[in-house]
């Protein structure tokens, strides 16, 4: 039986693997990649009994709280978290993670640093896993940060590609705002409660009394004190989860090998700020109990995630690239997820959180195997034709798709996407954010029907798809077990038996009649079948014949095409605005030191120099005769000592021991005083 | 031997082994470091004397080792950017070649 | 005097002998740095907490990062060349110059009537330093604050070097 104390065992494994894995000579591939899958399935049993463990217990919070350091009288502390909801994080970050890293035995076969992958692979699973298990929202973000260098090194491991090495920097950097806002909100929230662990025996700040005392403090400007942490906290959650408007660098991380494109953009790293929202709910929802409130944390969250949910769907619509459109889809899940949170459902959250996990692991996975076989080709216009040549890579990136796309009844995204309409539909402060989710439902089924047609269906457009075969069993049986995943996780949450939902808050759910929600569910049916009816119009019936031939779409209103293609133009309104104002800035500060501080320097300088002229005048008639008789001995003088300067360091500084030597004897034995 | 003195003596035997290494040694960095080295004994030093040295301010030689870290960091700092100005000049940075400055 | 002290002590000055007499300088920066955990853990030891964090953080966390760069920029030139005749003269010499400041120090050191106060270490908290900074020693601060920033500018405009990228006294 695993315990809380016992959980850092989990976040070690992968670590070791990783320290091994940079210890190992450049040849040890069979040793840095054995270690890490080794580790990783060590980790994933321990997930399971830890699983297991909380499970038995399902509304209680196991935690083992231990001292790091001491600083004088202060002590920070640290601790180790298990519950229901980190339990089944950690088990599904350590299945998928797991089938990632097999996947990518095949898909890194011939890279020349492949140990090194191996490495940062097991690094940044040991971050992520270090973000679930924690207690303590310092250790938290400690993990958090190894994250991102993580995955700074992962994205940029084709370093020697100028888009790989600028979509790195652009991750980082990016993340890294939304970073700035959890650590202010960080320190924020210890001073206002002293304490940064989640649950300490009633100290912690998730625990009611705490969270009570912080929602009676009000700032001067009308916001509550919990809004203004949970919205800072909020900040690095959008950053690592691609929210608007800081999505942008998640579809640039497509550069990075496509294992890791499915385990940062899948498992862990977009679905860590989801995860972090979750973990902290009761303090984003602790602003809930004053009504006088201008802005409810939840509500912004909402607004957040409703706004890319759309944004995420629509400009998936006309990407070319196989994997940006994967990127897209992300972008607009996430959207899906933080809306959920936002609305006040956080299990419905985690669910979708577990099952998209799956089927967009899945997702990447097959776009990388169809990239690996079509010698990375990977523009979907000059693909096609693959459902012959790659059978089961066809079969299970179909099952992806309809997952995503929300297939009902069989497929595991129709009922984690179910449980969020229902809670949206629900929320009695808005009603946009529904409609946003019914219209992100239509796109996500049009843009994956699309997808699968453009890539799977016709022929070939380009000889690299003509030439593909199926990829070996080390990448396809990783495939086939994501596809049973995508489809058995649904069943652990449907409305008629909320097996997860109940675990997952620890108080049993009622079960609800499927016909109960009738409409609703019949109104998603409907939609679905009307985004993969469009899609299937203009792509599956009249396949594309030449990689050159205009989109249907394109054809229809080129305008918006482009400007959609173009990601609605966000990285240039950046480019135009953020970037600029700094040069401009920059400028600025530029023109004041040359022009006006420089002229005035300029002035005074010149005055003085004027005074000089009158002095050295002067000086030249009056006064220098006698002085230079004088000077004449002092510059002799100087000549003599300056062939002790022999300008060699070393000298100078073995004179003074030498020196020094010499006095403290005299000090010593001569009795000076 | 009291613990005072082996404080001492284990900062004088550092100080002197730095000392050897920024005398013996003809690439600049590592003569930087020897200094590095001497200034960290001098540190130890006042933590010796703060911890059992004659009650005085409880905080004085810490906060001495604190101003004295932050020097030496300044120190490093212009010295390592002294010795890329020297590799930059003279594509070397042993220090019998830097003797520009003799008199 | 303790086991834990003495071992302190052995490990420092033997890692840095190590770094000092080492023929590789990568391997001489990274047992230096060890050499300065070691001082840090002598701060430890001692309980000056606070002085060894800023130990480990300036000198392991910042200052051999900085040496490491430095080391790496300067690689290509011609460093440390078998040792001629004349290296090892002045190895010797300064061997000898070492032991001779060490035999001084050890025998003024032995011949001193030190007055140890045996109590246990002085408390200081974190608040306490705090507050002697920002008070008494305010002026110091403040002053080491202008000198770290003229330090950076000038360790930046010495580095930089000139814009043209000529070596402006080349003869």
């Amino acid at each position: 039986m695993i315990d809380a104390a016992h959980l850092w065992l989990i976040p070690a494994l992968p670590l070791l693997a990783a320290g091994i894995g940079a210890l190992t000579p450049r040849s040890g591939r069979r040793l840095a990649s054995g270690a890490a899958i080794a580790a990783m399935a060590g980790a994933f049993l321990l997930s399971c009994l830890a699983l297991q463990r909380a499970l038995a217990d399902p509304a209680a919070h196991l935690y083992a709280n231990f001292t790091w350091f001491e600083l004088g009288d202060g002590a920070v502390r640290l601790g180790w978290l298990l519950d229901p909801l980190n339990a089944f994080m950690c088990v599904m970050v350590t299945f998928v993670s797991l089938l990632i890293f097999i996947f990518s035995l095949g898909y890194m076969k011939e890279d020349a640093n492949f140990k090194q992958f191996f490495c940062f692979l097991s690094l940044f699973a040991a971050a992520m896993l270090g973000v679930i298990v924690a207690n303590s929202l310092l250790l938290l973000f400690i993990s958090w940060e190894l994250v991102g260098v993580a995955s700074y090194l992962l994205i940029g491991f084709w370093f020697h590609k100028p888009a790989a090495a600028a979509a790195a920097k652009k991750a980082f950097l990016t993340t890294r705002i939304g970073d700035l806002g959890f650590l202010l909100g960080l320190v924020w929230l210890y001073d206002a409660t002293g304490s940064l662990l989640l649950f300490d025996g009633g100290h912690g700040v998730l625990e009611s009394g705490v969270l009570g005392d912080l929602a009676t403090q009000v700032l001067a400007s009308g916001l509550a004190v919990p809004t203004a942490i949970s919205l800072l906290i909020f900040c690095g959650a959008a950053g690592k989860s691609g929210q608007f408007p800081l999505h942008v660098w998640l579809p640039d991380a497509m550069e990075g090998p496509t294992p890791v494109s499915a385990l940062i953009h899948a498992a862990t790293m977009v679905a860590a700020g989801v995860f972090l929202v979750a973990r902290v709910f009761p303090l984003f929802a602790a602003d809930q109990v004053l009504a006088a409130g201008p802005l409810h944390a939840l509500t912004v969250v909402a607004a957040i995630g409703a706004i890319t949910a759309l944004l995420g769907a629509v400009i998936a619509v006309a990407q070319d690239d196989l994997k940006r459109v994967l990127a897209f889809s992300t972008v607009s899940q996430l959207g899906y997820m933080m809306l959920a949170l936002g609305v006040g459902s956080w299990v419905g959250a985690i669910f979708h959180l577990l099952t998209h996990a799956f089927f967009k692991a899945l997702l990447f996975l097959g776009a990388g195997s169809v990239i690996h076989a079509a010698h990375h080709e990977q523009d979907i216009r000059r693909l096609g034709g693959l459902s012959r040549s790659m059978r089961t890579t066809f079969v299970t990136f179909a099952v992806g798709m309809m997952a995503l796309a929300g297939v009902p009844f069989v497929f595991s995204g129709f009922w984690s996407k179910e449980a969020i309409l229902h809670a949206a539909s629900e929320w009695d402060v808005s009603h946009l954010p529904f409609y946003a989710t019914l219209i992100g439902v239509v796109l996500t089924a049009f843009y994956m029907t699309r997808l699968l047609c453009e890539v799977f269906r016709g022929a070939p457009r380009s000889p690299a798809a003509a030439h593909a075969h199926e990829s070996p069993r080390v990448m396809t049986i990783p495939l086939a077990v994501l596809a049973i995943g995508a489809v058995a996780l649904g069943f652990l949450g449907t409305p008629v038996w909320p097996w997860l939902q109940s675990r997952l808050t620890g108080t049993p759910i009622p079960a609800r009649p499927l016909l109960e929600g009738g409409g609703l569910m019949g109104l998603s049916i409907v939609l679905v079948a009307l985004g993969l009816g469009a899609g299937w119009a203009l792509y599956g019936r009249r396949v594309r014949l030449t990689a050159t031939a205009p989109d249907p779409l394109a054809a229809a209103a080129p305008r918006t095409w482009a400007f959609l293609g173009d990601r609605m133009k966000f990285d240039s309104l950046y480019a135009a605005t953020l970037v600029r104002l700094n040069a401009f800035v920059a400028a600025l500060a530029d023109f004041l030191d040359r022009r006006v501080w420089g002229s005035a320097v300029g002035f005074l300088a010149r005055f003085a120099e004027f005074t000089g002229v009158v002095n050295s005048e002067f000086d030249d008639g009056a006064l220098n005769g006698g002085f230079n008789a004088a000077s004449e001995d002092i510059r002799r003088t100087g000549r003599a000592y300056s062939r002790a300067q022999t300008g060699e360091t070393h000298g100078y500084l073995r004179t003074l021991a030498i020196a020094f030597v010499a006095l403290a004897l005299l000090v010593l034995l001569g009795g000076v005083r | 031997m009291s613990p005072l003195q082996f404080c001492l003596i284990f900062s004088g035997v550092l100080f002197s082994v730095g000392l050897a290494g920024a005398l013996a040694r003809s690439n600049a960095i590592l003569v930087l470091l020897g200094i590095e080295l001497m200034l960290n004994a001098a540190n130890l030093n006042f933590i010796a004397f703060w911890r059992y040295g004659p009650a005085s301010a409880p905080a004085t030689g810490v906060i001495f080792v604190i101003f004295s870290i932050a020097v030496t960091a300044a120190e490093t700092a212009v010295g390592l950017a002294l010795v890329i100005a020297i590799h930059r000049h003279q594509r070397s940075i042993r220090l019998q070649e830097a003797t520009r400055l003799k008199g | 005097m303790n086991a834990v002290l003495i071992l302190i002590a052995l490990v420092t000055v033997g890692t840095a002998i190590a770094a000092m007499a080492g023929r590789n300088l990568l391997h001489s920066v990274l047992l230096l740095a060890l050499a300065w955990t070691g001082v840090a853990a002598f701060y430890l030891w001692a309980g000056a907490e606070f002085a060894a964090f800023a130990q480990v953080l300036v000198y392991v966390g910042a200052i051999s990062m900085v040496v490491l760069f430095a080391v790496l920029l300067t690689r290509r030139s011609r460093d440390e060349a078998a040792p001629g005749p004349a290296g090892q003269s002045r190895a010797l010499s300064a061997v000898m110059a070492a032991a001779a400041v060490a035999g001084v120090l050890v025998g003024a050191i032995l011949r001193s009537p030190l007055a140890a106060s045996p109590g246990p270490a002085p408390a200081v908290t974190v608040r306490q330093l705090g507050a002697e900074l920002m008070g008494p020693y305010a002026a110091a601060l403040l002053a080491v604050g202008v000198l770290l920033t003229v330090a950076l500018i000038g360790a930046v405009v010495l580095a930089a070097g000139d814009r043209t990228g000529q070596p402006e006294d080349n003869p």
